[in-house]
């Protein structure tokens, strides 16, 4: 439907009535502060009862605010185009810091998992920045990323700009004040998510198996530990935000299984950047780029035999964990602990 | 010469963004300029001056920061042409949430941040609606789905407006602003040019210096509360 259906919908149906198939209708009032006028009449005629001054206070007049209406019924009542239409990027080199050749081209498919390694201050953020920008030389490194094997151009650039790369960091914490449930539900809302309710379930129990810490849909999102709040946003990553590529930054020690969160994100079709330091989310990805000066020296594919050390470096991990939370509970360590 | 008008609440990051987005415009040394427009006192004339960026401030003091930037923005820029920019940059704190420093016609950027509080962009009003590029920053700190919420509910309020994520500290993201920037038109004057919103009115007693409080003193425009009984 566009704005001038909506006008005759606004025109012959009660408030009451739109606001039953459209709830987002609610907000648009509560924006121009209208919730309280008569829900039992049209806008137009709800619209008698209020002060010209509260409208001008806002530069309307009666019209604008059936016109404004409108367009704003017909842009939330769109399903967001997604950008699933995104098969592969491709990282074509530029230089590095020393204005040395990167000579490469690397093709990641949907569904890959890519870890950056390389030492602090190399330039991993500074590739993770191409990425998100869309580089088309024309940034400090000179590399371009294609998208679907073509180069693009600005507008293009501008209309994916924010929707094509969703991020992920150690350092994110949730500032809401509300509680899991009213969270999840608040951004299926946002994403005019269709069946919002099994998606909340859906997120909820996946965030709980991702944390060893279980917790619940009244717990409020600023008391949940950072391994949970890490579980939750990366369950939400993967099943509400629509972006195709995701980067995440450092997300060791988190008290989640990463290697589950990981294969999670993947299969869901996404392309997942992981700048790391590491070694089980260094080698849980596909490929590893290797950052040194600035500029990305190696490609390295992850061999079997470090596939298989996957299973090792668990243990380890295990064993740390198992050490911490001794710790925690005030026991004591012993050499059985130890032992992997 | 290019004029651009930033405005967004206060330690949003609106120098942070500037400093960064002036830095990714590779453009020569002193070609690009700031005039800052505060109420009261600032600090970041500090930050422009490290950076090697000629910056001019103008504080409002007791007059309204939006007449206050409305009556000076001609003279700034003419000293922007006088001083040879090639861009000239008008940065002002919205002090109260009805600020709107923004000239048809001339490029407005909205600062705003991801910590303010998720409903924050359907109260500011005026200087987000009427923007026509909203940057929002501190978006590291908070998760994804924050992200999100916060960029519709940025949508519910103006519907038209491109919203830029920028990493003040980093500066990721200012790369696209410098990108829109270079498009805009070149200008020798903004007289007879009009502002998008209304400043807000004020001609009361209390504006012109009454402190006591009262019927007998209010006298002017003046808008009365009303409290329903309960």
């Amino acid at each position: 439907m566009i704005a001038q259906d909506f006008m005759k919908l606004i025109n012959s149906q009660s408030l009451a009535e739109l606001m039953h198939q459209y709830p987002i209708a609610s907000d648009f009032l509560a924006n121009f502060r209208l919730e309280n006028i008569s829900k039992d009449l049209t806008l137009e005629h709800a619209l008698e009862e209020i002060e010209d001054e509260i409208l001008e206070e806002f530069d309307l007049d009666r019209d604008d605010v059936l016109r404004n209406f409108c367009v704003f019924l017909e842009t939330f009542s769109q399903t967001l185009t997604p950008l699933n239409g995104v098969s592969s990027i491709t990282i074509n080199g530029g230089i590095n810091k020393l204005k040395e050749p990167e000579n490469i081209s690397l093709i990641i498919k949907a569904g890959e998992i890519i870890s950056i390694v390389g030492p602090t201050g190399s330039g991993k953020s500074r590739l993770l920045n191409d990425i998100e920008c869309l580089a088309q030389r024309d940034t400090p490194t000179h590399r371009q990323i294609m998208v679907n094997g073509v180069g693009i151009n600005d507008s293009q650039r501008f209309e994916m700009d924010g929707k094509l790369v969703a991020q992920l960091s150690q350092n994110m914490n949730f500032v809401m004040d509300l509680t899991v449930r009213e969270f999840l539900e608040m951004h299926a809302r946002c994403r005019l998510t269709p069946d919002a309710n099994a998606v909340v379930e859906k997120c909820f129990q996946r965030a709980n198996q991702l944390t060893g810490e279980n917790f619940f849909e009244d717990t409020k999102l600023t008391q949940l530990s950072g391994g949970q709040s890490r579980a939750l946003m990366i369950a939400d990553t993967a099943y509400m935000s629509d972006s195709p590529i995701v980067l995440i930054d450092e997300i060791e020690n988190a008290g989640i299984d990463r290697r589950q969160a990981l294969s999670l994100l993947a299969k869901k079709e996404k392309i997942i950047f992981v700048s790391t330091h590491d070694p089980l989310l260094a080698l849980s990805a596909d490929k590893r780029i290797v950052i040194k000066n600035g500029g990305i020296v190696k490609i390295i594919e992850t061999s079997e035999v470090e596939k298989q050390s996957l299973e090792a470096i668990e243990k380890f991990d295990n064993t740390l964990l198992k050490l911490r939370n001794c710790l925690r509970t005030g026991e004591q360590i012993t050499e059985e602990l130890l032992k992997l | 010469m290019k004029l651009i008008t930033v405005a967004g609440p206060p330690s949003s990051g609106k120098t942070s963004v500037i400093l960064k987005l002036i830095e990714c415009m590779d453009m020569p040394k002193g070609s690009i300029g700031v005039v800052k427009f505060d109420c009261l006192t600032s600090f970041d004339n500090i930050s422009y001056e490290e950076a090697d960026i000629p910056i001019q401030m103008g504080f409002s003091g007791k007059i309204c920061p939006d007449h206050y930037f409305v009556s000076n923005i001609e003279d700034a820029v003419q000293w922007g042409l006088q001083s040879d920019f090639d861009m000239l940059i008008t940065e002002s704190a919205g002090l109260c949430n009805r600020c709107s420093p923004y000239i048809k016609g001339i490029l407005s950027i909205c600062v705003i941040d991801n910590l303010s509080g998720v409903n924050t962009p359907r109260k500011i009003g005026p200087m987000l609606k009427f923007a026509d590029i909203v940057v929002v920053t501190k978006g590291d700190i908070v998760s994804q789905a924050e992200r999100e919420v916060f960029a519709f509910n940025i949508k519910q309020v103006n519907l038209s407006a491109m919203i830029i994520f920028i990493n003040g500290i980093t500066g990721q993201g200012s790369f696209l602003l410098a990108k829109h920037l270079q498009k805009t038109a070149d200008i020798h004057t903004v007289r007879d040019m009009k502002l998008r919103f209304t400043t807000p009115a004020a001609i009361c007693s209390y504006c012109t210096g009454e402190t006591k409080i009262g019927e007998p003193y209010q006298m002017g425009m003046m808008k009365k509360m009303e409290f329903k009984k309960i």
